[in-house]
C-alpha cells in the first residue's frame, strides 16, 4: 500500500488487537504499548489516534482536525495518511 | 569563573517500561540453553499470590507499562488468571511468554476474557523429532502447534519465538514459513545468549560461521517478503558481533525482574554475577529498589565504565553492552563486554567461534538439560 493509497475510498483505520493507545501519566505521555516493544508519539500523532476508534474514516478525521486546528485540509491530509501509513507497516493499524 | 551557578542535579532516574515477571521456575520443558539459574527456585520458595499482586499495583505506580508473564512455565501457577486479571485493571499491558503445552481452549479464552493483551509462543525448532529432542518433552511442538492456532481463534494477537543455535540454525526458513503459517503477527528469532545453561552446553550450540551468515540471509529475505504484515525481530549474536548490544537497554534503565521467589534483578541472568545481595520485593517496595538499591545502581548510567567505554562515543547506545556476559568470560562484571571490538578480551569471542567452527565439523558434544535435579551436578 502507498501513502497515497491509505486515505481513497474513506478508509477506516483501526488498532490492531496487541496495539493499545494509552496516556502515561507517569511520564504525562501518549504511547501505544504492542507486542514486546512500545511507540513514543509526538502531538500530531497523539492528534490523529485519538480519532481513530474503528468507526471514524480517514476522510472525516482529517475533516476533524482541519477544523479543530482551523489549518488547510491538503497539509493534515498529508500529514494524517503518512502517520497512517507508517503505523499500518509496523503492524499497529489496520485500513 | 561564576561561582554561584548550582550544582547541576544529578540526573534523575527514568522509571521502568517494563516488568519481567517470572512468575516461576517449574516447566515441563528441559530446553538446555534456559535463561533460568542453574540453581532453580522450588514451588515452595515461590512469592504468594498477594506478593504479585502487590508487584504489579507497585509497578503501575511506579511507571511501568508492559508486564512480561515468564518463568519457567508461567501457566504453572495456578493464579495466573487473577494476575493478568489484576494487571489489566492496572492498564498494564499484558504478555504471556509461554512453552503452550499446557493451554488449551478453555484457558486460552479465559485468558483473553481476563484482558491478556500477546502470547509469546516458544518453539524449539521447526522440525518436530528435533523440536521434542531439544526441549526434552515427547510430542511437545505437535501440541504447540495446535495450541498456536487455539491462541488465535481466541482473537490474541501471537509472536511465534524461535531460540536458536547450531543444531537448528539450518532449518530457519523453515521456521519463518511456520511463524507465517501458525498466523503470527511477529516472529522472534533469538540467538542462544551463553550464560546459565547455555554456558554449559556453548560448545554444543553454539553456530559456526558460515551457519550464521545463511542465517543472516535468510531473515533478510523473509523480512522483505513479509514486510507490512509480519515484524521479525532479529539479533545477529554478540560473538559475532564488533558491537556489543545495549543488553536489557542499559542496566537498570528499562526493565526490573523479578525471581519467582521475588528478589528484583535489572535482568534475568543477574544472579550469575558474585558480590550482589539482590533485594526482595518481600521486604521492599519496587520504587525504593528502583531508584536506591546499589546493586541497581552499580552499572546504571556511564559513570562505572572503564575504558574504552568511559570515553567512547557510542556509551549511551550500547551502556557498556551485559555484565553478565563481561563476568561470564572475563571473571569481572565491571570490564567492557568482550563483545565489542574494542574490548581487550574480544579476542575470547573469536576463539570461541573458532572453537565452533571446528566443532561444527565433528560430533557435538552431548547436551545437559535443564533440570532441577541436575543443576547440582553442573555446578
Amino acid at each position: 500500500m502507498t501513502a497515497t493509497a491509505v486515505g481513497e475510498g474513506g478508509a477506516v483505520p483501526a488498532f490492531n488487537r496487541g496495539f493499545r493507545l494509552r496516556h502515561d501519566p507517569v511520564r504525562n505521555a501518549w504511547v501505544i504499548l504492542a507486542p514486546e516493544r512500545l511507540f513514543l508519539l509526538d502531538e500530531p500523532a497523539v492528534e490523529v489516534l485519538r480519532l481513530v476508534d474503528g468507526a471514524r474514516s480517514v476522510p472525516e478525521i482529517v475533516d476533524t482536525l482541519a477544523a479543530k486546528f482551523n489549518a488547510p485540509r491538503e497539509t493534515i491530509a498529508a500529514d494524517t495518511e503518512a502517520m497512517l501509513h507508517d503505523l499500518v507497516i509496523k503492524g499497529a493499524i489496520r485500513l | 569563573m561564576n561561582a554561584l551557578l548550582p550544582i547541576p542535579p544529578a540526573p534523575a532516574i527514568e522509571p521502568p517500561l517494563a516488568l519481567l515477571a517470572e512468575l516461576t521456575h517449574r516447566c515441563p520443558l528441559q530446553c538446555p540453553y534456559c535463561a533460568n539459574p542453574l540453581e532453580m527456585e522450588r514451588a515452595a520458595g515461590e512469592l504468594d499470590t498477594a506478593g504479585w499482586l502487590r508487584v504489579l499495583d507497585e509497578a503501575a505506580a511506579l511507571g511501568v507499562l508492559q508486564v512480561h508473564l515468564s518463568g519457567g512455565e508461567p501457566t504453572a501457577r495456578k493464579d495466573l488468571l487473577q494476575l493478568v486479571r489484576h494487571a489489566a485493571s492496572r492498564g498494564l499491558y499484558s504478555n504471556l511468554i509461554t512453552a503452550g503445552v499446557t493451554l488449551d481452549p478453555v484457558s486460552l479464552a479465559a485468558l483473553a476474557d481476563a484482558g491478556l493483551d500477546h502470547v509469546q509462543l516458544s518453539f524449539q525448532d521447526a522440525d518436530a523429532a528435533q523440536a521434542d529432542r531439544i526441549g526434552g518433552y515427547r510430542r511437545g511442538h505437535a501440541r504447540k502447534l495446535v495450541v498456536a492456532r487455539q491462541i488465535r481463534e481466541a482473537g490474541l494477537p501471537l509472536t511465534a519465538n524461535f531460540v536458536v543455535h547450531r543444531q537448528n540454525l539450518e532449518r530457519l526458513p523453515e521456521m519463518l514459513a511456520l511463524g507465517e503459517e501458525i498466523g503470527a503477527s511477529r516472529i522472534e528469532i533469538a540467538h542462544v545468549q551463553y550464560y546459565g545453561w547455555a554456558l554449559v552446553n556453548r560448545a554444543a550450540l553454539m553456530p559456526s560461521r558460515a551457519q550464521l551468515e545463511r542465517a543472516n540471509e535468510a531473515v533478510a529475505e523473509a523480512r522483505e517478503r513479509l514486510r507490512g504484515r509480519i515484524t521479525i525481530d532479529y539479533v545477529v549474536p554478540d560473538y559475532y558481533a564488533a558491537r556489543p548490544k545495549a543488553c536489557m537497554g542499559g542496566w537498570a534503565r528499562r526493565i526490573i525482574n523479578i525471581t519467582p521467589a521475588g528478589l528484583a534483578m535489572p535482568c534475568h541472568a543477574a544472579e550469575t554475577l558474585p558480590g550482589f545481595q539482590w533485594p526482595s520485593v518481600r521486604t521492599a517496595s519496587l520504587g525504593a529498589i528502583w531508584r536506591d538499591d546499589p546493586g541497581f545502581n552499580r552499572f546504571r548510567g556511564t559513570s562505572w565504565m572503564p575504558e574504552p567505554c568511559r570515553s567512547c562515543d557510542q556509551r549511551e547506545v550500547d551502556w557498556g553492552g551485559c555484565r553478565c556476559q563481561a563476568f561470564a568470560m572475563t571473571g569481572d562484571a565491571a570490564a567492557t563486554d568482550p563483545a565489542c571490538a574494542l574490548s581487550p578480551d574480544h579476542a575470547m569471542m573469536a576463539d570461541a567461534v573458532a572453537e565452533s567452527d571446528v566443532v561444527a565439523e565433528g560430533a557435538a558434544p552431548a547436551l545437559v538439560y535443564r533440570r532441577i535435579r541436575t543443576a547440582a551436578l553442573v555446578k
